[in-house]
């Protein structure tokens, strides 16, 4: 019981740590989706973190906490920009996706880095305002979910959870999700069926840019506090939730929550007597661990898009 | 384009619009772009210790590069160099502060545990890539923050220096691979044996690659994986051969950084060298020689970050972005090619199809 009781206890944490790996996986599963694999995961959202940084520190002293919504535009903003790069070299010039993707991580962190050391002095940004936690009227006062999932909450998290309802409607039931996973599918048979495979791929890659972005963003409006450069492969594992998760919404959800109650458990296990016996190397590479072990059950029977990571060639068969 | 003719002038035009790219940084900060570059330079070659730091940086880049080029070879993107790399120095670390031998047994010693971490810690992205197809991307971050945590737990469990909890013991002079008289050649820069290691490194993989069975198998898997097997080559076998050799190489990189370069490990960080390989193998289309030149180049930027820093305002960050930019133009090279070609057909009035080329790597 006692257990039980410091699982209630964590859950908001982990729910916390998980929301901004659950918006840029969701991101990459509109990207892989369409045909476009996205490793820039990682630098779309700290390329989020620092947009949101920026914007938030300038505006919180004439806006108050009214410059965090701002700065959470500013976010998806900067990480559907940014996110075009990634775009343009895979959707026109047929770039290896990979060596793309790479080169976004490698270019978001060294360039955010850079500016903010010329805006602050210090490659940091700190700022001083962020989203206030509040319980939910009347939700809150259920036994145990109400404790677990209505108190202490973020709105960023409803927020997400929102967007995650939207994308699950967008992917299955509209026929702009239809055509999306067409060219993730079969882009030519896509194409011959009047689809333009180019622009589904373009609005694949950006919605994971915004999505990654926004992502960065809550990292700096909810736990963090402070733009320092990185995401600490927050974006990597995302990535490993959508495999995890095997490309599907709520697959994603699961993992993501795995992955956030993994790393919070390893985060908290020096004040619980229970779990201080674990040596804390096992706790804080498990949710790695778990990730090659899921890989090898699921990569056999892989569920990913069949396209994804391929370039398309128009007037090409396959 | 034909492809060889070529590898050259794309990878001289990324390096153009990398530096292009970093001079519209420079300026939009307001700084000129032409001191900037000056400075950078200056930095890394005016004088024979900023030259020797220029060779001891590209000692790692060359290792950590020839390791992602190597792994490429076989169709494999080792983008796990970083914890490859981190192990092999733990490994090495390890040796250079627990075991006591003759000071050339030592280094030697130091040398394989440090290929053999490395070797370790790629051999299982391989051995899961070859025998239940997982992506090696994946598998290969994932290791890497294994390492990472691998480290932050060990070293001030079984390393620790005096007072820092944060770092190992500092080594020995006898157990570094810093040398006296590289030390007075290059007035007291970082330079160190680690050079030597990976110009043989650079040599040995060029063996492999072109003189032997091997290499020829490593391949004839990236070109076709399944032509090859059809020819009888094992294509497991080469897979898992492949990534265990690559990740050796990037554990060498953590010999020659942790205990030539510095001369203790800190714990909390995933080395950036393991990232700036992949550049450095990309830039040097993924060719022993070509590694090794560009290794230099990079070696040069990250060298002179420094002295730059201290006579402008511009941010160390600068070289980083030009190396992350290069990267981004080495991928969309066949842009560069297109742009040519469109050039050329203008000029003799003659239109056509661009050139639809694309990269292919083998991944």
């Amino acid at each position: 019981m006692e257990l039980w009781h410091i699982f209630i206890q964590i859950f908001p944490y982990a729910v916390a740590f998980t929301i901004p790996l659950l918006i840029t996986s969701l991101g990459g599963l509109f990207s892989e989706r369409s045909g476009v694999v996205n490793i820039g995961l990682e630098g779309l959202m700290v390329m989020g973190f620092f947009a949101a940084a920026i914007t938030v520190k300038g505006l919180e002293n004439s806006m108050g906490t009214g410059a965090i919504p701002l700065g959470l535009a500013a976010a998806a903003l900067g990480g559907a920009l940014f996110s075009i790069l990634h775009a343009f070299a895979s959707i026109n010039l047929n770039a290896d996706q990979i060596i793309s993707g790479t080169a976004i991580n490698m270019m978001a962190s060294a360039i955010t880095v850079y500016l903010a050391r010329t805006f602050t002095g210090s490659g940091n940004i700190r700022i001083r305002s962020g989203i206030i936690r509040q319980d939910i009227p009347l939700l809150s006062d259920i036994p145990v979910i109400g404790k677990m999932l209505f108190s202490q909450s973020y709105w960023s998290t409803w927020l997400v959870i929102f967007i995650l309802a939207v994308s699950w409607f967008l992917l299955y039931k509209t026929s702009f999700g239809l055509r999306l996973r067409a060219c993730g599918e079969h882009p030519s048979a896509a194409a011959s069926a009047g689809i333009n495979v180019y622009f589904m791929r373009y609005m694949g890659v950006m919605i994971s840019g915004a999505f990654a972005g926004l992502g960065g963003g809550i990292i700096l409006v909810t736990y963090s506090g402070e733009f320092n450069g990185t995401v600490a492969g927050l974006g990597f594992l995302s990535l490993a939730a959508l495999i995890f998760g095997q490309w599907k919404p709520l697959g994603i959800l699961g993992a993501t929550l795995f992955f956030g109650l993994a790393a919070t458990i390893a985060n908290v296990s020096q004040v619980i007597p229970q779990l201080a016996v674990i040596p804390p190397l096992l706790l804080k590479s498990f949710p790695y661990a778990v990730t090659l072990m899921a890989l090898v059950f699921f990569s056999r029977s892989s569920r990913a898009p069949k396209a994804a990571g391929q370039p398309y060639y128009p007037g090409q068969g396959q | 384009m034909k492809k060889g003719q070529n590898v050259l002038a794309r990878a001289l035009a990324a390096v153009f619009l990398g530096l292009v790219a970093g001079a519209v940084l420079m300026a939009a900060i307001g700084s000129n772009p032409l001191e900037g570059y000056n400075y950078l330079i200056r930095g890394g070659l005016m004088n024979i210790e900023r030259i020797g730091n220029t060779l001891a940086t590209a000692t790692n880049l060359t290792l950590t590069g020839l390791s992602v080029a190597f792994a490429f070879k076989t169709g494999l993107f080792n983008i796990g160099a970083a914890g490859q790399m981190l192990v092999g120095g733990l490994c090495s670390t390890a040796v250079a502060l627990k075991v006591a031998a003759p000071r050339p047994l030592l280094l030697i010693l130091m040398v394989l545990a440090g290929f053999a971490g490395g070797a370790i810690w790629g051999s299982l992205p391989g051995y899961l890539k070859a025998r239940f197809n997982v992506h090696e991307v994946v598998a290969t971050i994932m290791m890497n923050w294994i390492a990472y945590w691998v480290v932050y737990y060990s070293v001030p469990a079984w390393l620790k220096g005096t007072f820092l909890e944060t770092e190992s013991a500092l080594i020995s002079e006898a157990a570094s691979l810093k040398t006296s008289w590289m030390n007075t050649f290059f007035q007291g820069s970082y330079i160190n044996l680690g050079l030597f290691v990976a110009l043989g490194a650079v040599i040995v993989i060029h063996v492999i690659l072109k003189k032997t069975t091997l290499g020829f198998e490593l391949q004839a898997v990236g070109y076709n994986r399944d032509a090859a097997e059809n020819a009888g080559i094992r294509v497991e076998r080469n897979m898992v051969l492949s990534m265990m050799i690559a990740g050796g190489l990037a554990g060498l990189a953590g010999t020659t950084f942790y205990t030539g370069y510095a001369s203790n490990m800190q714990i909390g960080v995933l080395p950036s060298q393991g990232f700036d390989g992949i550049a450095v193998a990309l830039l040097g289309a993924t060719e022993p020689a070509g590694v090794f030149a560009s290794a230099l180049f990079f070696g040069m930027l990250h060298s002179g970050k420094g002295f730059m820093n201290a006579m402008t305002s511009i941010p160390p960050e600068i070289s980083d972005t030009i190396i992350a930019t290069i990267i981004y133009f080495t991928a969309t090279s066949v842009l560069v090619g297109r742009l040519w070609d469109l050039w050329k057909q203008r000029g003799r009035g003659k239109t056509g199809a661009a050139d639809t080329e694309t990269r292919k790597d083998g991944i």
